[in-house]
């Protein structure tokens, strides 16, 4: 088993014939996953690497029965790409796009609430179950099936944890970046809670970093609901207050919240190991196991 | 994106809430000239993107003209927390007899823009938020629907504002939501709003910032952007394009992606060393701009060694490595030691067309920051 996607998940990529669509939705397909449509507007009727193209995620759905999307739409249209993706009512969307306006997330999340639709991201590599199905743009060769679940919000801070996992033999049942906006669908909380319930995971790694308090949260809910031992990272330990590391959401605000150290004592509080180094966060994945 | 005061100003006034009569002066003569038209009392203002202006020194008010010079004098070109400052905003001074804070923001946790009103206005609102949180009324907007005018009057109401002038509060914090939304704020305060002795109500500072992001849609404030940088290297970073935070140690870090580069920055704390700067090159970086990067770290002074971090996804090793060995190839001999490390995508290409001769190169991230803390440290020693 594994959270949220697998074998039977079935993909339309929206802005499929972009140059980032089109490319990812090649690796995808190379990966395994059953990738159904693409849906562009005004590109109804073509094909890419041989998937059929729809103007709209509806008929996509309708003709080749998707129940995930995959979005490679540009900043500026992205929020209505996802919009189309949840009032299509598909199980799951996954929004790669980096840099959609904070308002228009905020939008988007309202909708989010009155749907069942799950969004992971936006600005996130996706969403992999190793041997199954990939979507997004992770590199698929580093991961390698197994037991241990992952959930970040960094894309290559993923992939370095995940290399130190599969250099030891510890494979991953599903990994997940759920994205560094201020705003995002899947939270930590919502993964945790999915890796708990699934018998498959028998080790959880979080790798969070600096800003809001998801991280907090996250702890909460480890030390009131989980079995499933986790083991944590937190990137940022170095950054100044008042300095955007990168991500929109990575900031220390200068009252002192968001600091990595307030996350690290939350998660020590909830029985979390966090490592020091990638590498002492493999050490305690194989303490568990 | 932050605004200066005088431009979040003009803003508010466009759209009908009250602001003190000011001028934008960047010489002490102008500074004069427009004391003359104000009168006094006048506040002095330094306009430049630090918050603490008055604490630090860069608002000053005079009282008569000698005053004036001075104090326009003092602040023009003074050093504000790392700024030139270079225009101040000369301002009417407002004779108040009460202070509110005002704003509105988003609440990344409920995912919703938020109201914000205090009576407890001219002082640090973060300390009150710390110290006494009761002290501020909010009140959540949804989004999808925008601001109901009851909103605003009923966290003015619940701030415990005076009955006879909450009104108008309320309708200064119907126009500031409507300048958020429009104007793609992240970030609207006033603080303070003044309450004068005849019961007006002026919107005495302002702050607005504006979600970079969405600044393909709002190209007017895409224009007001003055660029302040507080050093030449922020302003080359700036010009690149490169996510970029200067700091005080000095072994130079570039990598690709904001989590992994934070990460690589911690480990070099964690082994002893002390980083120079955060430089993320962000996802799909050809080799121009890994040459960029590399010329970013070499000119800077305070950087004895480089540590090159990429785990490629949409990053391509083959092309990092063509960056770096173009980079580097230009020198006759290497200004200070890199240690690269390449992993994830194309990482073995990489390693092969990596002129090896010019770079260290370690195979895990561990190791390779390892180095560079060493390699800071014989130059240092």
């Amino acid at each position: 088993m594994s959270i949220f996607v697998d074998d039977d998940t079935r993909v339309v990529v929206q802005g499929i014939t972009g140059g980032e669509g089109k490319f990812h939705a090649g690796q995808m397909i190379e990966y395994g996953t059953n990738v159904v449509a693409g849906a562009v507007p005004g590109k109804g009727g073509q094909e890419v690497d041989g998937v059929p193209v729809y103007d709209t995620v509806d008929e996509a759905v309708e003709a080749e029965d998707a129940d995930a999307s995959v979005i490679f739409v540009p900043p500026a249209f992205a929020a209505d790409a996802i919009f189309e993706s949840l009032d299509t009512d598909l199980d799951l969307a996954v929004a790669i796009t980096e840099g959609i306006p904070t308002q228009d997330m905020a939008k988007v999340n309202k909708r989010l609430s009155e749907t069942d639709t799950r969004l992971i991201g936006p600005n996130c590599p996706g969403i992999i179950t190793p041997g199954e199905a990939k979507l997004g743009i992770l590199p698929g060769n580093i991961f390698s099936e197994g037991n241990v679940g992952l959930v970040s919000r960094s894309g290559t801070l993923t992939y370095q944890v995940v290399d130190n996992l599969t250099e030891r033999g510890l494979g991953q049942s599903t990994a997940i970046g759920i994205g560094g906006d201020p705003i995002i669908g899947t939270s930590f909380v919502d993964a945790l809670e999915a890796f708990e319930a699934d018998t498959d995971t028998d080790a959880v790694v979080m790798c969070g970093e600096i800003g809001g308090e998801d991280e907090e949260q996250a702890a909460k809910f480890i030390g009131e609901h989980m079995d499933t031992p986790v083991a944590g990272f937190i990137a940022g330990r170095t950054a100044p207050p008042g300095k955007r590391m990168g991500h929109a959401g990575a900031i220390v605000s200068g009252s002192g919240t968001g600091t990595a150290q307030s996350k690290i004592d939350a998660l020590n509080d909830a029985g979390v190991p966090v490592g020091d180094t990638p590498e002492e966060v493999a050490d305690h994945v194989e303490d568990f196991l | 994106m932050k605004l200066h005061e005088y431009q979040a100003k003009s803003l508010f006034a466009d759209a009908g809430i009250p602001v003190p009569d000011s001028r934008l002066a960047t010489s002490v003569d102008e500074a004069l000239d427009a004391v003359d038209e104000i009168g006094y009392p006048a506040a002095i203002k330094a306009q430049v993107h630090v918050g603490g202006r008055g604490k630090a020194g860069g608002i000053k008010i005079a009282t008569d003209r000698e005053e004036a010079e001075q104090y326009a004098d003092e602040i023009l070109g003074m050093d504000l927390k790392g700024y030139t400052v270079d225009q101040v905003l000369v301002e009417a001074g407002v004779d108040f007899v009460d202070e509110l804070y005002v704003g509105v923001t988003m609440d990344r946790g409920e995912g919703k823009p938020v109201l914000m009103v205090s009576t407890k206005g001219g002082v640090n609102i973060e300390e009150v938020a710390e110290e006494n949180p009761d002290a501020i009324a909010r009140e959540h907007v949804d989004p999808a629907f925008g601001l109901h005018p009851y909103q605003a009057r009923k966290v003015v109401y619940e701030a415990g504002v005076d009955a006879d002038v909450a009104l108008d509060v309320a309708s200064i914090l119907s126009t500031l939501y409507d300048l958020y939304e429009e104007n793609d704020a992240s970030e609207i305060e006033v603080n303070p709003v003044m309450i004068t002795g005849d019961r007006d109500v002026i919107a005495a500072d302002a702050v607005m910032n504006i979600d970079e992001d969405a600044l393909f849609r709002q190209s007017d404030l895409a224009d007001m952007a003055e660029a302040s940088y507080e050093d030449d290297l922020e302003r080359k970073a700036g010009e690149y394009g490169f996510d970029y935070v200067r700091l005080s140690g000095n072994v130079g870090i570039i990598g690709n992606g904001a989590g992994l580069v934070m990460t690589t920055l911690d480990l070099v704390d964690y082994y002893g060393g002390a980083p120079a700067n955060f430089l993320d090159i962000g996802g799909g970086a050809k080799a121009e701009r890994v040459t960029q990067a590399l010329d970013m770290v070499f000119s800077d002074d305070n950087v004895d060694a480089v540590v090159f971090n990429i785990f490629g996804g949409i990053t391509r090793g083959d092309e990092v490595a063509k960056g770096i060995n173009e980079a580097l190839e230009q020198f006759d001999e290497i200004p200070k030691k890199v240690v690269v490390r390449l992993a994830g995508t194309n990482a073995e290409e990489g390693m092969d067309i990596l002129n090896t001769d010019l770079v260290e190169v370690e195979k895990t991230l561990e190791d390779a920051v390892q180095r560079a803390v060493a390699n800071a440290e014989e130059v240092t020693q």
